[in-house]
């Protein structure tokens, strides 16, 4: 689009372009009391797509628990901010980049990370971990593997030379991917509890002052994309890919930091989707202010930009800032010390008004209230997901031998190792990783400290395809227990909601009913949301995504020389697992590899029953006798036994059931499971028994292979070539 | 035992570097900004690791042109200490302090792991706390790590005992089979003829705590004080 003139007439072609529908632009003109000019009708277009404005949302993010006496800002930040005790806090956000990883993987993930690292030292934190949630199409689709390969690549590009730790994640293959993958990252951050920064502007008079990169035109239009389905032209839209700078970023995290250990901020946002006009609109918003901006003022890669550009780009690494009066040349000076741009770009007024200056002449005149805070809410009609059967154990065929079984699985593109994607990420930098990718929980000590902060990404999308509500709990529970079985007490969750089209009854119903379940999980299990990122319209040609709320979960230990790692660690321990099965096979991935049916009821969650448990597993670990946990998740407990004993390298002896199902007993995914090696069985069972959760012993571990009850068996090297062997595979094909 | 660290705009392992050197000389070194063009009296300077510039350009190749280099230059001729890891050791061959040079890994590919080395040689100012022939055990975490130098060079390396660290597996074996990263003779960490600079790509001060899973890097440190005071 060509926008030089701000003259240009507004024609309902131009408004349909902008991706405003005509109600919409009723509203708009109500506003207004008259015709926007172009300047003023792509602020509309940004500030109310649904990336910016969570119209088909808000209604039901509303619902979601956000409160315990740790939290310190909830969602409506940058980040959400816990107190973790000492005077410290955790900030932390997960974040998708899902549309642009589409069209660009490298440039779309990497630009991800930076985004949410920046929004965590927004806050004055510096980020010491990063994770990411993953999800790609099926292995064959032609696609995958550029894609895939494309994305870790961005991750790493940008976490790596920000020297974060990338310490965890998860990634799926799906067919219902194909067309859109998704690309969650998730940043925590540490800060001094009474040093948080917020975003709402104050002080009339105070200068407004631009620092980072300089403002090119790239990104434009990119929250817009991010709030429509793709169709076969998709990759024309790669222009509207922004590009990353890892380098600048990280003089601007140092340069923010310093700043920020003096008295002289007062407000700072960065500039993400829709850069300066959201950055500027939210500040004033939240502050109750107005604005006048001197858009000449803004520095500029480019010549020729005009002020629609520059309102709409989304040119990476930039700050605003509003500063106290007369701080102007110190923060110019570090600024300058670490080479970037700083620019006083405009003041704050007591109009509520938004004023774009161009050379002294007014560009835009816009109120700001009704646009931040009284955009468009829908309130979608939605229907629920009819429920499924529970699977009758008695209906596997049972063909497959046990030991067969976990070999396919443990090599199947869900289960296999993702050691190929997380070795590409410097997991280590910083010096303070204690427990590192293929675990349950990543944890980075708090530097100078025995403390350390534990961070998951979990989310399970067949189980809420199936059934929104209990996949919706199931994400928060399996993100908790991952915490737990660190040694970790969960403190909160930011929640990535992936879904398809809104707009569609069906797929509202799936939105609808994970925030329920998200929601009660929450409640039962002290676990809140304190931040969050919606991402819809993930469909192409009228294909949806498998509903996919990823959730981010972070945890504290307090003494780390009490925490536990998935390996077993001496050839003379019990194998114990905490918590009932009753066999549930319904979506497990049993039933989809072995059997061939991805259906049925997804295991049921028992929130209290998750909680008796979670508080139990953290006793034991707090109290020194368990250093080898693990929970039971994708695959059953044959799986999580087997890869315990691959972390450890010494194997297990596993015992079957005198009674049931044999194939739902080693393969059933049940929630509210851990498999914990000891050597004092009966201490752990009392505990167990006195805190009414169930525990039995399940095998025994030395050896050097996986035995299902002293008879058929596979060894160690076999697993381990099976299980680390089928990415790098993979991956390989792709360079022939 | 004074130490220094060089802060290049970019360079991100600056505090595993300072905990490393902090905990070793037990004072904290002093953090000289690459724009300074003199450096403080100081018994050993390291070159951490990280990006410079972004490394968007060789390298190292950057770093290399800083202010502070002249300064490192001067005292790498006096023979202070100076040691180099990952973009350091980048940063001192593309400043003519040691020979050769890091190519992009033979996978093409960021590797973050742990590795083992063989300690090649023990009579050295970085290494004199180890054993001849010694595995241990550091991470690496690089992109660009894979040493190239001319035959020529590298035979003269190998006859003056200035190839200090090679990848190897747990039992010592050098082979093609543990060269991480595609080294000419799987080189890990070279000093220079007077045996002052030790460039390496491996970290050792990311082995130095029982919580990092191993603590084989502090004899590292360990040897640079003993060989100064």
């Amino acid at each position: 689009m060509s926008a030089n003139d701000f003259n240009t007439p507004i024609t309902p072609e131009l408004v349909k372009e902008h991706g405003l529908n005509e109600e919409e632009y009723k509203l708009v003109l109500e506003i207004m009391g008259r015709e926007p000019n172009i300047n003023e009708l792509g602020i509309f277009s940004v500030m109310w797509s649904e990336h910016c404005s969570y119209k088909s949302s808000k209604k039901w993010l509303k619902t979601l628990p956000t409160k315990a006496d740790w939290v310190i800002q909830g969602p409506g930040e940058n980040a959400g901010v816990i107190d973790i005790g000492d005077g410290q806090a955790a900030v932390f956000k997960m974040e998708s980049h899902n549309h642009p990883s589409f069209i660009e993987p490298y440039q779309g993930a990497a630009t991800g990370v930076g985004g949410i690292m920046r929004d965590v030292f927004t806050m004055g934190a510096r980020p010491v971990a990063n994770l990411n949630a993953l999800r790609f199409g099926e292995p064959d689709h032609p696609k995958t593997r550029h894609l895939l390969s494309g994305v870790v690549e961005g991750i790493g590009g940008y976490g790596n030379c920000m020297g974060v730790p990338t310490i965890g994640g998860e990634t799926n293959f799906h067919a219902s991917y194909n067309g859109n993958i998704l690309v969650n990252a998730m940043t925590v951050g540490l800060a001094d509890a009474n040093n948080i920064f917020y975003s709402a502007a104050a002080g009339i008079g105070n200068p407004v002052v631009y620092v980072g990169s300089k403002t090119g035109r790239d990104g434009i239009h990119g929250a817009t994309m991010a709030s429509a389905e793709f169709d076969d032209d998709s990759e024309e839209k790669r222009p509207t890919v922004q590009v990353g700078d890892p380098f600048t970023e990280k003089l601007l995290l140092e340069a923010c930091l310093e700043l920020m250990a003096t008295d002289m901020i007062v407000a700072i946002q960065d500039m993400g989707a829709a850069g300066l006009t959201s950055s500027s609109f939210e500040m004033a918003s939240k502050g109750g202010v107005g604005v006048e901006l001197w858009l000449d003022k803004v520095p500029m890669r480019e010549e020729g930009m005009t002020p629609y550009e520059l309102m709409l780009s989304e040119s990476q690494e930039r700050m605003l800032m509003v500063l106290k009066p007369g701080c102007e040349d110190a923060a110019k000076a570090i600024f300058d010390k670490w080479e970037l741009d700083f620019a006083v770009i405009g003041i704050l007024t007591d109009t509520k008004r938004m004023v774009l200056k161009w050379h002294g002449e007014v560009a835009g005149d816009l109120p700001i209230d009704p646009l931040a805070e009284a955009s468009p809410e829908y309130d979608r009609p939605w229907e629920p997901t009819p429920k499924q059967d529970r699977i009758d154990p008695s209906s596997i065929s049972g063909k497959v031998s046990h030991v067969d079984a976990l070999k396919t699985l443990i090599a199947s593109p869900d289960l296999a190792s993702r050691r190929w994607i997380w070795e590409q990420y410097d997991h280590l930098v910083m010096g303070n990783t204690i427990v590192r990718p293929g675990g349950d929980a990543g944890v980075v000590r708090v530097q100078g400290t025995n403390k350390g902060i534990a961070a998951t990404t979990d989310c399970t999308p067949r189980y809420v395809m199936a059934d929104p509500v209990e996949g919706g709990k199931q994400a928060v529970a399996e993100a908790y227990r991952n915490l737990v079985a660190t040694g970790a007490k969960p403190l909160a969750i930011t929640d990535n909601m992936n879904f398809g089209n809104p707009e569609r009854p069906r797929i509202m119903g799936q939105f609808v009913g994970a925030c329920q379940g998200i929601a009660e999980a929450c409640i039962a299990l002290d676990f809140p949301v304190v931040s969050g990122n919606v991402s819809l319209y993930n469909e192409t040609n009228g294909v949806g995504i498998m509903p996919t709320p990823a959730i981010g979960g972070v945890g504290v230990i307090t003494d780390l020389g009490h925490h536990a790692t998935i390996g077993i660690k001496r050839d003379d321990s019990a194998l114990i697992m905490i918590g009932a099965a009753t066999g549930e096979l319904g979506q497990s991935l049993y039933l989809k590899t072995i059997e061939g049916r991805e259906e049925g009821a997804p295991p049921p969650v028992d929130l209290n029953a998750e909680k008796r448990a979670g508080m139990l597993v953290r006793e034991l670990i707090e109290l020194g006798l368990v250093r080898t946990c693990h929970d039971i998740a994708d695959g059953g407990l044959l799986v999580a036994v087997a890869e315990m004993c691959l972390a450890g390298n010494i194997g297990a002896d596993l015992h079957l059931p005198e009674a049931g199902s044999e194939v739902a007993w080693l393969f059933g995914e049940d929630q509210g499971r851990y498999v914990i090696a000891t050597r004092d069985p009966d201490k752990v069972l009392n505990a167990a028994s006195s805190a009414n959760v169930a525990a039995v012993i399940i095998g025994q571990a030395g050896g050097d292979a996986v035995t299902i009850d002293g008879g058929a068996k596979v060894s160690l090297a076999e697993l381990r070539d099976l299980n680390e062997g089928w990415m790098p595979s993979f991956m390989a094909e792709a360079a022939q | 035992m004074k130490s220094a660290v060089i802060l290049f705009p970019g360079i991100n392992r600056e505090n595993d570097a300072i905990a490393a050197l902090e905990q070793a000389t037990g004072t904290k070194p002093t953090v000289v900004w690459h724009g300074e063009t003199e450096l403080p009296k100081t018994d050993i300077i390291m070159v951490p690791g990280g990006f410079s510039y972004g490394d968007y350009l060789r390298c190292g190749a950057m770093a290399a042109k800083s202010p502070i280099m002249r300064a490192v230059a001067e005292r790498a001729k006096a023979g202070v200490t100076i040691l180099g890891v990952c973009n350091g050791f980048q940063i001192l061959t593309e400043a003519g302090l040691l020979p050769g040079a890091l190519m992009r890994n033979a996978s093409l590919k960021f590797i973050c792991k742990n590795t083992r080395l063989k300690i090649e040689n023990t009579n050295t100012r970085f290494t004199n706390q180890y054993k001849t022939g010694e595995v241990v055990d550091y991470p690496v975490a690089h992109h660009d790590g894979n040493f190239f130098a001319d035959r020529e060079t590298l035979d003269r390396l190998e006859g003056e005992g200035r190839v200090v660290l090679r990848y190897c597996d747990a039992n010592g074996v050098v082979d093609p089979a543990t060269n991480l990263n595609g080294s000419q003779r799987n080189i890990a960490g070279i000093i220079n003829e007077a045996g002052n600079v030790l460039g390496m790509m491996p970290h050792p001060e990311n082995a130095i705590d029982p919580l990092h899973g191993g603590t084989d890097g502090r004899n590292l440190f360990k040897s640079l004080v003993e060989a100064a005071s």
